[in-house]
């Protein structure tokens, strides 16, 4: 069990020489047996397990990841939370995930680093604006802050961008949403993982599930390299491999696998303090507390399934960010990387049960699912502990495809997911 | 820079390229007397494989519309068929 955190722990660690803090999560060998058992230890299997022991009471739980916590998309996102989204199912999810992001650092007793600096999507016409004004009235309609901004207003929180009204994609103003930010990716996993260890969660690395225990056509546990688990249910949120998974246990699911990347700049002093996205070129960018420019922009075009991304969209997503930041042009690129993303044919999650009883899914994230982490943890605790939907996750079922009642994100707030 | 194989044009930058979807996936017969459940398959779900795959893409400058296998994770590229009637005899 690990201390809690306070100034003062931290002030009586600095005298002690920092060798007294200790592990915060324990390296367990897996038990034959769990009420439940949640495959990928991302942020979102991280946070259902949390939720189910602390809100569900749910004894005996185990997160089982196949490499290290958080080393899938949770470690390769560009770690932006908002809840800019035009269909009311959307915005009962999204909104869910960034109050509960609001009150986690608390909750958790650790540090996410939430930074509400504020998101600014920017538009390039009249006819787009048209669409940010649509934008602005649906999320205040659902209840989000939303606030349709004058090219001025857009100075004022992103004075670097390129204002030049004859640029190719030139500044007509956007949408504001001031509750939108940033949070520390890892911490997100970190502390989840701390808080479910302390409350009685085996979380296991190293242990990837290779297939369903599958008896009378109810899966009863699963595979792995470590033996045979068993558990009354099972919680898949592996992200572009749940869809791998799913072949396993017989099913298919409604997702595209592609590549998305993301980049880095070397660090400078402050020079951006909120979060821009231009509507033309997809490309957003955010300085890090490092002062490092973190970008990223549209999926790779190519299904794919490994981990890095093709030179044409690497070359696309900056030459995004040069024609908003001309500036930046004179800054190396430090890093680039790419995580492998599950794209839905209408841009939203599938959270419900799966076609196969006891297994639930928790998947179809697509290129959102960092600023969803809360809410899908949440949602996924409310499925394996009661066995069926919360009223936030009931649109979100499998069966919507047949029913053909699709929550078209993609082209409702417009937006990259 | 990937290339990709075009059978009409030869080799060929990856951003001239199109994909269309999974190979030999059939659309339902008997139209709208077919279950609901076939045609929502068909329309929306995928096998989603990882490793070694055969796509339908479609070259846009010159049209040319073909089957490709490769492997989706090393993104080699292990064959090309154009599916146009003349070229399958």
């Amino acid at each position: 069990m690990s201390k809690r955190y306070s100034a003062l722990s931290l002030a009586v660690e600095g005298l002690r020489g920092h060798t007294g803090w200790a592990p915060v999560w324990r390296h367990p060998q897996p038990k034959p047996a769990y009420d439940a058992v949640i495959i990928g230890g991302g942020g979102h299997g991280l946070a259902a397990a949390y939720y189910l022991a602390k809100l569900h009471g749910v004894q005996k739980v185990a997160v089982l990841e196949k490499g290290w916590l958080g080393g899938g998309n949770t470690g390769r996102n560009t770690t932006v939370v908002r809840s800019n989204y035009y269909y009311p199912e959307s915005v009962a999810l999204y909104d869910l995930a960034l109050r509960l992001y609001e009150g986690l650092s608390r909750d958790l007793n650790y540090n996410i680093m939430l930074s509400q600096r504020g998101i600014v999507n920017v538009a390039h016409s009249d006819a787009e604006m048209e669409i940010c004004a649509r934008l602005a009235n649906a999320m205040q309609i659902n209840g989000v802050d939303a606030e349709l901004f004058s090219p001025e207003q857009v100075r004022r929180v992103a004075p670097a961008m390129n204002f030049d009204p004859k640029t190719r994609y030139p500044v007509f103003g956007g949408v504001w949403h001031k509750r939108g930010g940033t949070a520390r990716h890892d911490g997100v996993a970190w502390g989840y993982a701390r808080g479910a260890d302390a409350l009685g969660v085996d979380i296991i690395q190293n242990c990837a599930v290779e297939d369903f225990l599958i008896e009378g056509g109810v899966c009863k546990g699963v595979i792995t390299a470590a033996g045979t688990i068993r558990a009354e249910r099972v919680g898949l949120a592996a992200a572009s491999h749940s869809a791998t998974l799913a072949a396993k246990a017989g099913f298919e699911l409604p997702t595209h696998v592609y590549t998305l990347q993301a980049m880095v700049s070397e660090p400078i002093k402050p020079v951006l303090d909120t979060v821009v996205l231009t509507l033309g070129t997809g490309t957003y960018v955010s300085q890090s507390d490092k002062g490092e420019c973190v970008f990223g922009g549209g999926i790779d075009r190519i299904p794919s399934f490994a981990q890095r991304g093709n030179p044409p969209v690497h070359e696309s997503v900056i030459a995004g960010l040069l024609d908003a930041f001309p500036g930046f042009g004179q800054l190396k690129l430090m890093r680039q990387w790419a995580g492998i993303v599950d794209v839905v044919p209408d841009s939203s999650p599938l959270i419900g049960p799966s076609p196969v009883p006891g297994l639930f899914l928790n998947c179809g994230w697509g290129t959102g699912g960092f600023k969803a982490i809360p809410a899908g943890g949440w949602l996924l605790a409310h499925l394996l502990a009661k066995g069926e939907h919360h009223p936030i996750s009931r649109p979100f079922d499998l069966d919507r495809f047949a029913r053909g009642a699709l929550i078209d994100e993609a082209a409702g707030s417009g937006i990259a997911h | 820079m990937q290339l990709f194989p075009c059978p009409f044009c030869g080799t060929r930058d990856e951003t001239e390229f199109r994909y269309l979807g999974e190979a030999d996936t059939l659309r339902p017969a008997g139209g709208g007397a077919a279950p609901i459940a076939e045609w929502t398959r068909y329309l929306y779900f995928q096998r989603n494989v990882k490793g070694r795959v055969a796509e339908i893409w479609s070259h846009v400058p010159c049209g040319e519309t073909f089957r490709m296998e490769r492997d989706n994770v090393t993104h080699v590229v292990t064959g090309s068929a154009s599916l146009r009637k003349e070229s399958a005899s």
